[in-house]
């Protein structure tokens, strides 16, 4: 097994920065905007990009948290089921821009399923889409608005995202386990 | 959309974060007795997922399509049947419900016959209520279907244990070291049974309070086999300093055998009433399973008083039932 780290704490928070100005940049109406992580790595991702648009603009974002459990595709094919945990955000989605938060978009599929939670609880404006790391492979026709970082991998490869408020650390790293050892 | 107080816990799930339903082992649901701390306490965190389902303007999440749940009742019920009934189709499975008074159970089919007939037509999940105890283990012996016991005979009633379980943590914050009371009619109450068991896993001081003809024989004999309980008789010595006040319908039905002298001595004696539930914690909770006999085991006027807890109870039900219809759904067997 060998790792690599593709993002450092500095890289992290310098991209999270181009993420939030980006943000900024595509939504006129900042008082619009409601970023909405998605459980459990989007969630901090999103309350740090609340706050960096907090220093920029001095408009405070709301934050929400949602869990796709009850939406999944694959709940009778899992070996190990997800707990299901509250989804939980602070005003209606109503007319507003719902910024999808989330650490890897990979298959697309979780987005598939946060798109119709979100929609299930309301009609947003627009639904968009911001993801920490992009590693390609979509078996839906789904595309991100803003990516911190692409990284093309394999399909043998994990891409792990470490942050500090669930794993004590900041780091992204590419973990690649040759076909011997698995 | 429900507003929560929006701390860092909520948001990232704090509550228990190191769970998973690794931890859970059940293929049917029979009793509380072979549920492990761990287990219960994933059914409340799930339920706690459920509850902000139940919030929404649209209650309906479409986690069990082309599931098939089937309601099977051998008991009258209003509540629990109509509970597993909205908890599967807010899940959006599809229900069959079956009366046994207008199936063919009324032609003698028998038990076995009658599930094998929808298993056949595709049920997923039966939800069995039998007034034989220990009939849903006989029908888990002969299906494939995960089977809830959604109450059989005087043995166990789970679904019921776990939504008190839920209600209670929901007011206290905790189960373990509460006080909780049960006052009534043990012996008939399959409901008291699956409580006891469930208190005691979480860590509860259960005292059971009865005139002792309605108390089950050899309780605290086998410690092994059924939780220890302190037992008060003296109804107003049990509710001193009580968190939780649970009390159970007197099943007028099966007091025909001389057990209580009349109801009349049992209401003075026994009803809970506001001067005795005065004894309790200032903030103590009332629980009932319902259906209640107003003015027999409860005084009318704190069925719904500042006690009460009884309609957040059935509110709850809902959410516990989806909970456990999900974490079956994903159980292997």
């Amino acid at each position: 097994m060998s790792e690599k780290i593709l993002m450092t704490a500095d890289e992290i928070r310098r991209t999270l920065a181009r993420v939030a100005h980006e943000i900024l940049e595509q939504n006129k109406a900042v008082q619009d905007i409601i970023l909405v992580g998605m459980r459990t790595r989007g969630v901090p991702l999103a309350q740090r990009i609340a706050r960096l648009i907090e220093n920029f603009e001095g408009l405070r974002t709301p934050v929400g948290a949602l869990d796709i459990s009850l939406y999944r595709d694959d709940l009778s094919s899992l070996d190990i089921q997800p707990v299901v945990q509250r989804t939980d955000i602070p005003v209606s989605v109503d007319g507003k821009a719902v910024v999808l938060v989330d650490d890897v978009l990979y298959t697309g599929r979780s987005i598939r399923a946060a798109m119709d939670a979100l929609i299930d609880l309301g009609r947003p404006d627009s639904i968009q889409l911001a993801v920490l790391i992009d590693r390609g492979h979509r078996e839906l026709p789904i595309r991100a608005n803003y990516v911190g970082k692409n990284v093309p991998s394999a399909h043998d490869e994990e891409i792990q995202v470490q942050l500090e408020e669930t794993d004590g650390k900041d780091e992204v790293t590419l973990i690649t386990t040759p076909p011997g050892e698995k | 959309m429900k507003v929560d107080k929006q701390d860092n816990a909520t948001l990232l799930g704090e509550s228990g974060a190191k769970l998973t339903t690794t931890v859970w082992h059940h293929y049917n649901i029979f009793d509380l007795d072979n549920f492990t701390a761990e287990e219960i306490g994933l059914v409340i965190k799930v339920a706690d997922a459920m509850k902000e389902v139940l919030s929404r303007p649209i209650k309906k999440v479409p986690t069990l399509r082309g599931k098939i749940i089937a309601n099977l009742f051998y008991e009258a019920s209003t509540r629990t049947r109509l509970s597993f009934e909205l908890a599967a189709k807010n899940l959006s499975a599809d229900t069959v419900n079956i009366t046994t008074s207008t199936s063919s159970v009324t032609k003698g089919e028998s038990l076995v016959d009658t599930l094998n007939t929808l298993q056949a037509l595709g049920a997923d999940i039966i939800v069995m209520r039998h007034y034989c105890s220990g009939a849903p283990n006989i029908a888990a012996r002969h299906l494939r279907a995960n089977i809830i016991n959604a109450g059989d005979g005087w043995h166990a009633h789970p679904t019921q244990a776990l939504l008190d379980l839920y209600t209670i943590r929901e007011h206290k914050g905790r189960l373990d070291k509460l006080k909780v009371v049960i006052i009534g009619d043990i012996l008939h109450s399959r409901v008291a049974r699956s409580d006891i068991w469930g208190l005691s896993h979480m860590g509860a001081q259960i005292t059971l309070c009865c005139p002792f003809t309605l108390l089950p024989i050899g309780l605290n004999q086998s410690p092994d086999q059924f939780p220890v309980v302190n037992i008060e008789p003296d109804i107003d010595r049990a509710l001193k300093d009580a968190d939780v006040v649970m009390a159970l319908r007197l099943q007028k039905e099966r007091q025909q055998c001389g057990l209580l002298p009349s109801i009349r001595e049992y209401i003075q004696l026994y009803q809970i009433n506001q001067p005795r539930l005065n004894r309790a914690r200032p903030d103590a909770i009332l629980l009932h399973p319902g259906p209640v006999n107003e003015g027999i085991e409860v005084a009318p006027d704190i069925v719904y008083g500042r006690h009460s807890v009884i309609t957040e109870q059935v509110a709850n039900g809902v959410a516990i039932r989806m909970a456990l219809f999900y974490l079956l759904a994903g159980s292997k067997e």
